[in-house]
Parts: C-alpha cells; structure tokens; sequence
C-alpha cells in the first residue's frame, strides 16, 4: 500500500512506462483516487505497444495462472471501453484452426482444460468454418472458436486511458526518461528523471521490455529479455476478409517454446482502418532492429496457406517489435519484497496489450491495500529471488 | 490513328509509350477512383509513383499505379472505388 | 563469392547512378544498374521510348545524359524494370531484393553505390487533394516523358528553382501560365547574399537560369516573389486557386487575397530524397541545411556501413550536375576498394564542392517557413491516403502524448497508407513539432523496412536468383 506523503501536492505513484501497460496502471490508480505521475522516455506508446497487433486473447493460454489473469484482463477491458472511447475495442472472437487432425486433438485437449476454467469454446466443424470465415482455406481440419477474444488498437488504448487518466488528476509527462531512484529509510521516495527529481510514494515499472533495467536501478534483478517479432501489414481491405482473429493451433506451442531460432506460425487478423495485420515470428536476438527476409517470408507463406485470397494483396509495410519475456514466461506483477515502495507490471511477452488491464487493476489494487479480482501471488517479483 | 484502350466501356487513344495515367489526362480524365473514406474523387499527383493517388483497377487486378502502368491495348483499365477489392466484399 | 554475385550493384539510373555505374564499369568492375524506370535518365532526364531527342528543348544538359548511356551501355548490365523492396547484408554480399511483373528476383554484389534520387516536397493547403493539383515533379513528369500538359491555363507555385523549367516547359508547349508563385524572395536573397557565397563560380547554372527568366519572359509569365498558392477550389476538380501575398515567415498579408481561375495547379517545395534503402541498411544520417534527412557521407561517397556507397540527392539535394559528379566519385572509390584500378581526379572533385556550394546557396535562398500552417483548417486533409485531417494531427500531439511522427502515425494513421508517409512526412512531422512543442526531426518517417509494396504471395514464393549476363561459371 502506498505511504502517505507528508507533503499534499507529491504524486503518489509514479508510473515509468506510457505504453499500455502503464496507462492501465495509471488509469486504475487513478480512478482509485491517487495521484499519479507517468513518465516516459518517449513518446506516448512509443515501444513495444506501438508495435503490437492489440490482441485480448484467452484462446491461446491453457489452464494456469496465466488464463486466470487473461479471464480477469477481458472483464475488464470491456469495462474500460465502456469507461473511456476512441481505441477500436472490438470483441470481435478468436478462431484457431487446425491444419491436420493431430493439431485439432491438442485444440480440443486445451480447450476442455479452459472449460473447466469457465472459458467458452466451441469446436467448429471443418464443413462450419467457412461460415466463421468465408475465405479460410478449405483443407482444414477443423477449429475452435472463442467468443471471448477481443482486439484494441493499442496505441490509441494507451493514449485515451492517459487522457482519461489525466482527466482524474494524473500527470502524464512523456520525453522524460528516469535515469535513477529515490530512497529513503523506508525504500524507494521516487525517480531521478532527466527532467528533475520525481518524489513519490510508490514507482510502478511498466517499462515492458526494458523492464530489467529500471528493476536494475532499483536494485534487484528482473529478467526481462527481448523476443522480436515481425508484423506484415497488408493493404486496405473490405471489412468481411478476415472476421475474428484467426491463427493456428501452432501458434500456442510456438508461444511457450525455449527455441532461440526463427519460430513461425500463421496470426492474422483485420483492423478498423482496413488492413490486414499478419503475424508472427519469434526470434531471441537481442535488440536487433535488422529486417529478417526469411522471417518476412515465412509469415507471407503462413497466411497465404490460411488465406489463400490474400496472395494478391500487397505488403505495404512490415515493422517490429521487442516483447518482454521472462524466462518461465510469466509477467512480473506486483509489490518487490526485496525493495519496499517498489512494484512491477511488466515481461508480459506477447500478451502486453491483453493482460495490460488485468495488470492496471492488480497493481492499483495493491496500491491501495485492497484484495485484486485474481490470486497475484504466481507473477509476484520474489521467483526470482 | 493511335492505339486505344478501353477505359470504363470506351475508347482511350494512346501513344507508344505512354502510361495509363498519362493518356487519361491527355484525353481529358482527371479522376478514376475515389478513397475509402471520404469517397472523394482521385487522379494523377505526383506522377512519378511515389504517392499512389492514381490508383486504378488494370485487367481486374486493382490498386496499380496509373502513372507507371504502361498503356497497351488488350488491357482493360476500370476506375475503382474504396480499396478496389470489391471482389472480396463477401 | 558465388558467380551470382556482382562487384557492384548500383540502385538507381539518374544522373548519380548512371555515373557511378559508368565509372565502377570503366574500371573493370563487373556492375549491375539497377532501376525502376523502363529508360535510364532517373526523373531528371526522362524521356519518351522514341528517345531523348523528341524533347530535347524541355532538356538541360542532353550531352551529359548522351554520354553516360554510351559509356553505360559498354560495360554495365541495365536492369530496368526492378523496383528494390529492400536491400539486405548478408555474410559476404549484399542482396537486393526486387520486384519485377509480380515476380521477385534477388541481385547479389560485393558493394552498392545508392543513388536513389528524390521527389517534390509537399505541403498541404486547403484543396490541395482535388483531382487537377498536381506536383510540379508530375506536371513535368508528364510532360517530358508522355508529351502530356497537365492544362490548359495552369498555376505554378511552391518554392524553388525547379518552379522555373515546369513553367518554362509547360509554357513552350502551349499551355497558358498563369503565374510562378515563389513563396521565398530569392532575387532579394542574391542581391543580398551573393557576396558571400560562391554562387558566380557557376556560370553555367547562372546562364541555366537566365535561360528560364527570359522563357518566362517570352511566354508573358508573372513571376510573384513572396506569393503562395493558399486555395485550390473546386467540387470533383480544380477550378480556380487564391493566391496570397506572404511576408518572410510566409504568413498571408492581410487582404492580399487573389482568385485565379485555372484547370491545373502544379506545386512543390523543394525535395525529398528518398531513403529507404540506406535506412534499411543502417546507414548514419544527417539532416541537411533544406531540412531534408540525408546520408552521412565522406569525401568518397563512404556511408557509414562498410561497402555502402551513396550518391545524388539522397546525401544532399543538389541538383543533376551535382548527382552526376557524386556518382562518378562513388563509383571510382567503389572500384578502388573492391581492387579495380581507378583514380579520383581533382576536377571532379572540386566540382562537387562548387556544385554543393551552390545547391547551399540556392537552399538559403528557399527556405521553408512555418507560415503554411497557418492556412490549414482543422478539416484541412494532410495525409491524402488515409484522408487524416490537420485537426487530428494536432490533437494527437497535443492531447494525446503523441510527440513524434511515429506515435502520431499511430494515433490517426497519418502517414499509413499506401505511400507511407512520403507525401505527408514533412508536413505531419511539422505539425506535430508546433503542436508537442518539441523540434521538428525529418528523420522520424525513414524506416520503412517494405521499400515498395509487394504482392504477399510473391513475398510467401521462393525469389529467382539473377546471375550476371556472360559470366564464365566454369
């Protein structure tokens, strides 16, 4: 829970981080009444939200706590979009297919895992999927559709829950970049930016992929690595190409796989504006911005074999991103034991934009000294000791 | 007598060489598609391939260039509207 | 090294790449000159299939283009057609990749000389996206390559001597002028300024503009310093323009206003090089005294990443002569280093610093002031593709934390769109400096990794790879 400052006008809480995962924070902390400061060393969405694709998935995730934290993130992005307008919220559906009947067993293996948890999918018929998805490819094996899968356009998400946030009394101050911690005898008293001192009672990184290096200024270990990712996007389309998010039942094992080496499998999905987003590859090669030919191959070939109707399309731009990755794949959410004043709210790998509200809601939630809507204790800084 | 093409049902005289764009306006049509969200009318801008506002629909594939397409007489140009994939619209 | 691959492989046939590739070919290298357009000549010597010579008076400096394409034609493999979507390093070459009828083909060489040229920079007015507003790139365009006048009575307006030949060439073949709106005063600017600069070591370029001022003379072509197209109108085309007169930030004098009827405008406010293939390799850039992002060469033409050659406009707009003489510095020290014997005469290179001098001079003569955007509306549509408003732009930056041209990309989808910011670039960037309060960074628009749009199922398909022509692969 957040000390008390002695002096009235300090922030409370400082978030370092205006991409959505701190805009969530800030909103929810906000909204809780306090007094919240948001520092970016950018532009507002200017890392790895930029560069996501806005999934809200509980498809891809199996039983654990993961799931737990993405049934509680899809609750309350709908009560966000209700709160605050302007980022495309579309509760639109996911639909995994299958390319061969092995892939459909562990489909229907997973998602009697996720019934038992609450979450509801359906299996669809190879015959059925056409009617979920007109130009699917017709050699299927048949899929799996879940209703609650939902999509944003990220950056405007950050950017109009900061703008809500500040309507609460936030401040939002991006070009900012903290380059130290405050301490006092208690643990962290705030941040040392490049624009002055930060007091405040409470620092919540949510600085995604560069996570560890704020956990490092503060003096514990976070393991936040970088996984790259490409996205191809292609050229305006009419809305009725593509209708869910659809990607293939590979895409789960690609998700948890320990494989440093180009992994690739098909995610494709419309947008409001028109173009197509396909997806994805997963590399570990550090911060390397470098195009990767056989990367953008690859997720070319993928999604022509799910769509065989986007072959004539053309790719106007192609742009990564950097997801913040913990070793056993888990978020860093919550207070550090190991440094008082200090809580995490990032590594969410490629779920960022999905988990981002859940994380808002268990952060602001232990700000405040209040029991969250999940058991936090999996994605508790101490794992790492 | 120049080669023609047609262009939305008629005749566009061309000379070797040209482009479809070029012999558009040479025939006095400064307009052949409209955009997706304001459905305002299009033609030629830049004219060297860089902003593609002179996208037209050449032999049913749409979305070519106007100004780098060259002109030939077997192939059909249609003017388009929107993103030009009506055929997808399902 | 594999057969396939090239010593040299020059992207762009302008007058840099024409250059470049003529001297790598004469020194022995084997060289692939490789280019988007159906005729070598780049944008500035564009010319109809039957030859140069069927608009030979549109032309400066025909004996020029004469030459290279003789010396081209003897020793380079021209590969016209081939439009580079990106370019890659890879473990000892260099591959570009290219898109040609739908299909990819991959070009690999030891080194690259980038010559890839510039376009018409724009600025958004309200009305500038009506159907007979054109560049003054396109109007010349059309012009020189198809024989095609964009007009019957056209407005020519912008800033830059490149404003000069479209109206001079438009007015040779028939079209009424009526009038060159120069934003900028630049017979004020010499007057003023020439002493310190060298500009009269040019004769040549002097008498080049002398040769427009007395054909716009000849054709009766007001010439209006400090006046700017601030209007177009019109339902579905152009049908008229206002025209303003500006004071030296280029904001409108009150009551200045004119309407003049036309059927055409041609507009353009200096250039734009074109980086995406230097950007893709990580070459360093700098930004120019225009405002312009370029490359970051040395006396050599060197980029920073090793075997990188950059020639023309894209590392500093200059102009044909200037292009040429870096392409021919490019391709000599492209030739040294891959072990062809070559030289670097001294006159070229004293050329180049005239020339350079020169385009610094004719730069400080035309600046680009902030005035303009106080003629947008909110409506005032700035990113044409994705029809982004003024209005919104500013909001991004400035209610929404979008503070560089990339978040505000994000935001509003300015500079998304089937051009990918290179029509809209500058302007967005601009207004969103003034709007965030922070300094305009030309740079914020350069990475755009897909160089040209490629069909996704050539992308998915295995590319052909090219081998050099009467190579012996015994």
């Amino acid at each position: 829970m957040v000390r008390l400052m002695t002096v009235d006008r300090l922030p409370e809480v400082v978030v370092i981080g205006a991409g959505v995962v701190g805009a969530a924070c800030a909103w929810y902390a906000a909204r809780a009444g306090l007094r919240v400061t948001v520092v970016d060393r950018g532009p507002v969405a200017g890392g790895t939200t930029g560069a996501g694709e806005g999934n809200i998935l509980v498809s891809d995730k199996p039983a654990g706590p993961e799931l737990e934290l993405a049934r509680l993130s899809v609750r309350c992005w709908r009560d966000l979009a209700d709160a605050v307008e302007g980022f495309e919220y579309d509760p639109k559906g996911g639909l995994v297919v299958a390319g061969s009947a092995a892939a459909l067993d562990g489909l229907r293996a997973t998602a009697s895992g996720q019934r038992e948890r609450g979450v509801t999918a359906t299996e669809v018929r190879p015959d059925e999927l056409h009617e979920h998805e007109p130009h699917l490819a017709d050699d299927l094996a048949g899929g799996m559709y879940y209703p609650e899968d939902a999509q944003v356009q990220p950056a405007a998400a950050a950017a109009r829950l900061l703008r809500d946030a500040r309507a609460h009394g936030a401040a939002v101050r991006p070009n900012v970049e903290v380059t130290g911690v405050l301490r006092s005898r208690d643990g962290l008293a705030g941040v040392r930016t490049s624009a002055g001192d930060v007091p405040a009672g409470a620092v919540v990184n949510a600085a995604g992929t560069w996570g560890g290096e704020i956990a490092a200024l503060a003096g514990v270990d976070v393991p936040v690595l970088p996984r790259r990712g490409f996205v191809l996007v292609t050229e305006p389309l009419p809305p009725g190409v593509v209708r869910h998010k659809v990607y293939a039942a590979e895409y789960v094992s690609d998700v948890a796989s320990d494989d440093a080496s180009l992994q690739s499998s098909p995610v494709i999905e419309s947008t409001a504006a028109g173009p197509v987003l396909l997806g994805s590859s997963r590399e570990r090669v550090g911060f390397n911005r470098t195009l990767s030919v056989p990367a953008l191959r690859r997720i070319a070939a993928h999604a022509v074999r799910l769509f065989p109707v986007l072959a004539g399309a053309d790719v106007l731009r192609a742009y990564r991103g950097f997801r913040p990755y913990c070793p056993d794949h888990l978020p860093v959410i919550g207070p550090d034991a190991r440094c008082p004043g200090l809580y995490h709210a990032c590594g969410h790998e490629g779920a960022g934009v999905g988990l981002a509200a859940a994380t808002g809601h268990v952060v602001a939630r232990a700000l405040t000294g209040h029991p969250p809507g999940t058991d936090p204790t999996p994605f508790l800084p101490e794992r790492f000791g | 007598m120049s080669d023609t093409f047609d262009f939305d049902g008629r005749a566009v005289p061309f000379e070797p060489g040209q482009t479809v764009g070029a012999a558009l306006i040479a025939d006095g049509v400064r307009s052949w598609r409209t955009t997706r969200g304001r459905a305002r009318p299009r033609g030629i801008f830049c004219g060297i391939g860089v902003c593609f506002d002179c996208l037209v629909t050449v032999d049913g594939a749409p979305n070519r260039r106007a100004c780098l397409v060259p002109a030939t007489t077997d192939l059909p140009v249609r003017s388009q509207e929107g993103t030009g994939h009506d055929d997808l619209d399902v | 090294m594999t057969t396939s691959t090239y010593d040299l492989a020059v992207v762009g046939a302008g007058p840099a790449g024409m250059a470049a590739a003529a001297a790598a070919g004469d020194a022995g290298c084997r060289v692939a000159l490789v280019d988007a357009a159906e005729r070598p000549g780049g944008q500035f010597w564009r010319h109809p299939p039957g030859g140069i010579d069927h608009v030979r008076d549109l032309h400066h400096d025909v004996r020029t283009f004469r030459r290279l394409h003789a010396r081209v034609r003897g020793t380079v493999e021209h590969l016209p057609g081939h439009q580079v979507w990106t370019v890659t390093r890879e473990d000892d070459a260099f591959g570009l990749h290219t898109v040609r009828d739908g299909a990819e083909v991959v070009f690999r060489a030891r080194a690259l000389v980038l010559a890839p040229g510039a376009y018409d920079r724009q600025l958004p007015f309200p009305g500038w996206d009506l159907p007979g507003v054109y560049t003054a790139g396109g109007a010349q365009a059309l012009l020189k390559e198809h024989q095609v006048t964009v007009g019957r009575r056209v407005v020519v307006g912008g800033t830059g001597p490149f404003l000069l030949p479209v109206a001079a060439g438009l007015a040779e073949r028939g079209v009424n002028v009526s009038g060159v709106f120069e934003a900028n005063s630049p017979g004020e600017w010499l007057r003023r300024g020439a002493g310190a600069v060298p500009v009269v070591r040019s004769p040549r370029k002097l008498a080049e503009g002398a040769g427009y001022a007395a054909a716009l003379a000849r054709h009766r072509i007001p010439y209006r310093p400090r006046h700017a197209v601030v209007a177009a109108h019109g339902t579905d085309e152009v049908t008229a323009v206002t025209v303003a007169r500006l004071d030296r930030s280029w904001n409108e004098l009150a009551g200045s206003r004119r309407r003049i009827r036309c059927d055409a405008v041609a507009v353009g406010w200096g250039f734009v090089p074109r980086l995406e293939l230097p950007a893709a390799l990580g070459c360093r850039t700098r930004v120019d005294v225009d405002g312009s992002a370029v490359v970051d060469v040395d006396g050599l033409q060197r980029s920073s990443v090793p075997d990188v050659y950059v020639a023309g406009e894209a590392t500093g707009v200059g102009g044909a002569q200037w292009a040429a003489v870096t392409g021919e510095i490019a391709g000599r020290a492209a030739a040294v280093r891959l072990g062809f014997p070559s030289s670097f005469p001294a006159s070229a290179m004293r050329r180049r610093r005239h020339l350079r001098a020169f385009a610094t001079a004719m730069h400080a003569a035309h600046p680009v002031r902030d005035g303009w955007r106080d003629r947008l509306s909110d409506d005032t549509v700035v990113c044409r593709c994705e029809e982004v408003t003024a209005g919104a732009v500013t909001r991004a930056a400035s209610e929404l934390g979008g503070t560089d041209v990339r978040s505000v990309k994000l935001l509003t989808r300015a500079g998304m769109g089937w051009c990918q910011g290179r029509i809209c670039g500058d302007a967005t960037a601009g207004l969103t400096a003034a709007a965030a309060g922070v300094d305009v960074d030309p740079r914020g628009h350069l990475e755009r990794p897909v160089a040209v749009p490629v069909p996704l199922g050539t992308l998915a398909a295995d590319p052909a790879d090219a081998s050099p022509r009467d190579v012996d692969v015994t």
